[in-house]
């Protein structure tokens, strides 16, 4: 049976944990409010490039530029896991990571070869352990305050030299779609080749220069307009994640707290009890 | 409305300019056009330059640093790579481009070089016109 000591200085920790959680999630759902602005603000630019690069790979015929048509090979893989920097954000980083290693796990058995580009540390120390081989690389966004359209074109341009340098065939993304603030989505989106979705709008463009230059021009912006897309994404479910899960953090010391509370009463009231026997029976020996 | 088209002025991180204007001066990668209702269908890159909507008989400029456009009959969109507004853009934002683009040309070599040159060259048209 703990003391009465012991217990006074467990509630007092519960009731700062409880602050401290209670903190992390007003900090979070104002953060949250910020990064959801920054996607629905970067959303007008990423349709309208689709809706352009629909039109345009559509009067394209099969001899395309390698990143809209493959290397004509499946072979090698290279899986971009992006995660976050801190944790604390409950299941966020697990169900991206889940969803990567099933995709890794499937490959290998296929023959294939799987590469893992890790945005993020979180995630990476959680890939550590099966697939440290398979790393190739890693981008560190812990210092950035606000993810910019210049981190995911950094991102993109290491993607695409390693694909100019033909390290692999396909490239797909990993991240969490922000539904709302208690549900995110893993997501597996191939970002090369690109899929483009055919547009029915049938009108013929004049292209200038020429529709190859504009082609090769625009399909590395593609690549950078989907990684920051994804970004942005991962960044409003990470706050929303964290929101609720530091909600519940915050809901449980509270039973927490009532439920040593009441340990703690009953056993001051034991003590009390204890002493007046001690007492009466003292007195009754008399 | 008759005599007016959808402008709209995009980049990555944000949307600058959406509305009906009666032109708009567009810096192409082959040279300036101007986009007006039933203009024919045209996709084009840009150079960095100064993009300039006509709207309801005000001019709207904003400097944009590449990126392209995409004209209809109904419409010009401009997907920038970076756009401002002009009264917001110093020549201390294109210094910075400008340094970024000589490094790049440092580094390139041949046809690649060549757009490098050109880029810094039409920077520093762009910084002279601020």
């Amino acid at each position: 049976m703990p003391s009465l000591k012991d217990l006074k200085t467990r509630i007092d920790s519960v009731k700062s944990t409880r602050k401290i959680t209670q903190a992390m999630q007003m900090v979070a759902a104002a953060k949250l409010r910020r990064a959801e602005d920054a996607a629905s603000a970067a959303r007008p630019y990423a349709e309208r490039f689709d809706a352009v690069l629909a039109g345009l790979a559509a009067g394209i015929g099969d001899d395309g530029p390698q990143l809209l048509k493959g290397t004509g090979s499946d072979q090698t893989w290279l899986l971009v896991v992006m995660t976050s920097e801190r944790g604390l954000c409950g299941g966020f980083n697990s169900s991206i990571v889940k969803l990567a290693k099933a995709q890794a796990k499937k490959l290998v058995e296929d023959g294939k070869t799987a590469k893992i580009l890790t945005v993020g540390k979180k995630g990476r120390e959680q890939l550590r352990r099966e697939y440290s081989d398979h790393f190739v690389g890693h981008v560190d966004l812990s210092e950035v305050k606000r993810v910019g359209y210049t981190n995911a074109q950094d991102i993109a341009s290491d993607v695409l030299a390693r694909f100019d340098a033909g390290e692999f065939d396909v490239a797909m993304i990993y991240f969490n779609k922000f539904e709302s603030v208690i549900s995110q989505v893993p997501q597996e989106l191939q970002i090369i080749p690109a899929k483009i979705e055919a547009s029915e709008d049938a009108t013929v463009f004049d292209y200038e220069p020429g529709d190859e230059e504009i082609l090769t021009e625009l399909l590395p912006r593609g690549v950078a307009t989907q990684i920051f897309a994804a970004l942005l994404e991962n960044g409003a479910s990470e706050q929303g994640a964290r929101m609720s899960a530091m909600d519940n953090a915050t809901r449980n010391a509270g039973e927490m707290i009532d439920k040593l509370t009441i340990q703690f009463n009953r056993t001051r009231q034991a003590v009390i009890t204890n002493e007046l026997i001690e007492i009466i029976s003292g007195a009754e020996a008399l | 409305m008759s005599g007016t088209l959808q402008f709209d002025l995009v980049a990555p991180e944000r949307s600058l300019a959406s509305g009906q204007a009666s032109s708009v001066l567009i810096p192409g990668a082959d040279g300036d056009m101007v986009a007006m209702p039933d203009h024919a269908p045209v996709v084009t890159g840009l150079r960095p330059g100064i993009v300039t909507a006509e709207i309801d008989g005000g001019v709207q400029e904003y400097v944009v640093t590449g990126g392209f456009a995409q004209i209809t009959m109904e419409g010009a969109t401009i997907l920038a790579d970076e756009a401002l507004p002009k009264a917001e853009a110093t020549s201390e934002f294109l210094d910075e481009r400008i340094a970024a683009a000589k490094e790049s040309q440092d580094d390139a070599a041949g046809a690649a070089a060549d757009e490098a040159a050109k880029r810094v060259a039409d920077l520093e048209t762009l910084k002279g016109m601020l």
